[in-house]
């Protein structure tokens, strides 16, 4: 996206394919085909290429390649860790009682529908655990909510796609271990895989979900880790590929493909971080000194380097967007206005902050292949948009 | 004209999809924006998701720019709230005038001029006319059958200046002829019907205001005050309505009156319905008001006929050439100098 009149600041919504992703992929795209559950060469062919992508994600993930499980997807993932473990506790208790999920209240909706559908079909009993005004998870609640009574499944985010706040999971597996050992930790880490080490941040959770277009892979693939010992039932049955946890024909190019592109982020990740937290200081400053009423929504020092969010006074983003689009700023307000009649994010009605700020809110999101240019054009355009939505 | 910037309002239909075609074979600059304006469940009407994925196919294929603003906070606020409300009242609100008032309009234009755009377009079959003072007013669409100037009779010349509505020049048949001939997906379309927040199946009217307010029985009684029965709920009956009031009705027995607050329904013959006059109160003008003794024709609900009438203290009071049906409280009642819209205002008690 490197060009002189458009910058693309939406990499929290999807990322370009970086060249090493796209070279895989191209190999599975032409001569090389296969059913990786075949026997004959082409199959072994194309098995042996996702057995190897297994063991680069698993690497990546703090996972044995056992424990991976490919997937259509982050949602899918997300809804396999919470479904399909929750499917198989109610199997194994057979007294069919009613499951308690905590998770934060600023969960991305693959979470927060996935839990909310199994509420209506009466499976569960869902409870929230707030966060602080920057978007942090409230341990203290956390330990309370654990302490109350029992408690089957926790799904915490890595990283907040809307704010950026990267969230304690360590801290989370701890109290879940210590107060409700009995619990299933469910880790999104669709956010967080681009940004930290999710082979040590993951350590201790059991089921962890990727999305490979969130870090320079393609979009529609993605990898649930379902820990040894964790116990899972299948939402799609059929062939019983991925033994047995998600039937159906792997998509060898998209995955391998997610692995070209995982490895390529975590060998460049020291470098690309240092280049992309530069870019984003001098964005959020920039956009701070010369928009009047323009506030950083959460401090640095809690976030990924990736996410710029800042409420706009007097603006709404709606409207903003489209200015921003005009003049070649591809942008995004978070996750709000995508359905219905709500206006406000949840996740920043959860962090408490006042709807009046919360329409005006802007999120700007780099990656790898940000560049000094594109922050340019965004510190002209954003500043000019605003004043002319003002006017 | 030509090359002016223009949003269109695109709901999905077949009109405000030839309005698109035919502004951009004019030469404007066009767009299209669908509004979000219900979150909540429904099958018919203007906001549907399969209704926003019409509009936005129709824009790929005429490849103008697709826009959609979530108004539902504003429809919230103007519409289905005081629709609720109305009913609660024994009221008979129009909604679709409600919407044009305060969203389709008033929000979307203030939205259109933040982007830049010199002027909104709709599909509504009206006709913007020049005024003899200057300026454009609004007169009913060359298709009579369709004409939806009632919906749109609130507008002031301020705001008809920027919209256009260029289907109120054809008729239906030929804007369905166009969209065939353009190959439009939504060329065949049926037109949308009832009140686009509440959805026909799982009850209607009755399960949507009763999930809101509580609904109510009352005695049903006739003229001299005999009790004929009860009906469990009073706030979904009005005046002129001959069915499902609950109660087996002759041939001939209408609703005639509706008293939310005394709980009782009024059951009368034809006669009883008629009336020599209706008041009128939240007026407003398209540009001048209309003469006190002036003769107008005036339309008293959405498909209903113009009847002749005499204006009376600043339209406070129309007064019929000959009695007519009772104009139901909360109604839209629009006044027309021929064709031309004079403006309209909401029928009151009394």
């Amino acid at each position: 996206m490197v060009s002189a009149a458009t910058a693309y600041l939406d990499h929290a919504a999807t990322t370009p394919l970086r060249p090493e992703a796209r070279a895989a992929m191209l190999e599975w795209m032409g001569d090389r085909f296969g059913n990786p559950s075949g026997s004959h060469t082409p199959s072994r062919a194309a098995r042996q290429a996702i057995d190897e992508a297994r063991d680069v994600v698993a690497a990546a993930l703090g996972a044995t390649a056992r424990e991976i499980v490919f997937t259509g997807g982050g949602t899918e993932a997300l809804n396999l860790a919470l479904s399909g473990s929750l499917g198989a506790r109610e199997s194994a208790s057979r007294s069919g009682g009613n499951l308690m999920v905590l998770t934060s209240a600023i969960e991305h909706d693959a979470v927060r529908n996935a839990a909310l559908a199994l509420v209506r079909h009466g499976r569960i009993t869902h409870r929230q655990i707030p966060v602080s005004r920057f978007g942090v998870i409230d341990l203290e609640v956390l330990r309370t909510l654990l302490m109350d009574g029992p408690v089957d499944l926790v799904a915490v985010m890595a990283v907040n796609n809307e704010v950026g706040t990267i969230q304690p999971i360590g801290e989370v597996v701890a109290l879940v271990r210590q107060h409700a050992p009995g619990a299933v930790v469910v880790v999104d880490a669709v956010q967080g895989a681009a940004w930290i080490d999710m082979a040590a941040a993951g350590l201790g959770a059991d089921l962890i979900a990727v999305s490979a277009h969130k870090f320079g892979g393609p979009q529609g693939v993605g990898a649930l880790v379902v820990r040894e010992g964790t116990s899972i039932e299948a939402l799609l049955h059929g062939g019983g590929q991925e033994r047995e946890r998600r039937s159906g024909t792997q998509n060898v190019a998209a995955i391998v493909g997610m692995a070209a592109a995982l490895r390529t982020t975590i060998d460049k990740r020291a470098e690309d971080m240092v280049h992309i937290e530069q870019l984003r200081s001098r964005l959020v400053d920039g956009l701070v000194s010369a928009i009047p009423g323009c506030t950083e929504t959460v401090p640095r020092a809690h976030k990924v380097a990736g996410n710029a969010h800042v409420c706009i006074e007097g603006v709404e983003s709606e409207s903003l967007l489209v200015l921003l689009d005009d003049g070649g700023v591809y942008a995004s307000a978070g996750s709000a206005c995508a359905s219905g009649a709500i206006h406000i994010s949840p996740v920043l009605e959860a962090m408490g902050i006042a709807p009046s700020l919360a329409l005006g809110s802007l999120r700007l999101t780099l990656g790898p292949a940000s560049t000094d240019t594109e922050v340019d054009l965004a510190l002209t355009v954003v500043p000019a948009a605003v004043a002319r939505l003002r006017n | 004209m030509g090359m002016d910037r223009i949003l269109v309002a695109l709901s999905g239909g077949v009109d405000s999809s030839v309005a698109a075609a035919m502004l951009l074979d004019e030469g404007h600059r066009v767009e299209g924006a669908t509004l979000k304006l219900w979150g909540g469940e429904s099958d018919s009407g203007c906001c549907s998701v399969a209704d926003v994925d019409d509009a936005r196919r129709v824009a790929q294929q005429l490849g103008i720019r697709h826009h959609v603003f979530n108004f539902g906070a504003d429809f919230d606020a103007h519409v289905v709230d005081p629709y609720v409300a109305a009913h609660a009242e024994g009221l008979t609100p129009n909604p679709c005038v409600e919407c044009n008032r305060h969203v389709k309009f008033d929000r979307l234009l203030h939205r259109a001029e933040q982007l830049g755009f010199d002027a909104i377009a709709t599909g509504h079959h009206v006709r913007r006319v020049p005024l003899v003072n200057g300026g454009f007013g609004l007169a009913r669409a060359v298709d009579r059958a369709k004409d939806q100037s009632y919906v749109v009779h609130m507008l002031g010349k301020a705001v008809v200046a920027r919209c256009l509505f260029p289907v109120g020049e054809l008729t239906k048949a030929e804007v369905r002829q166009r969209a065939t001939a353009l190959g439009l997906r939504t060329a065949d379309k049926p037109d949308s019907q009832d009140v686009c927040f509440i959805a026909r199946t799982n009850g209607g009217r009755r399960t949507f205001l009763g999930s809101r307010i509580p609904l109510r029985s009352a005695t049903v009684v006739d003229m001299a005050g005999a009790t004929l029965g009860t009906t469990d709920a009073v706030e979904l009956i009005t005046i002129g309505q001959r069915r499902g009031v609950g109660v087996a009705m002759g041939e001939r027995r209408y609703v005639v009156d509706v008293d939310v607050p005394g709980q009782r329904v009024v059951l009368g013959g034809i006669e009883d319905l008629r009336a020599d006059h209706v008041l009128l109160g939240q007026l407003s003008w398209v540009d001048a008001p209309a003469h006190d003794d002036e003769q107008v024709l005036v339309q008293c609900s959405a498909h209903g006929d113009p009847v002749a009438a005499t204006v009376r203290s600043g339209a406070q009071r129309l007064e019929f050439n000959q009695p007519t049906h009772r104009v139901a409280p909360g109604q839209s009642v629009v006044l027309y100098r021929n064709d031309l819209v004079l403006g309209g205002g909401i029928a009151q008690r009394g």
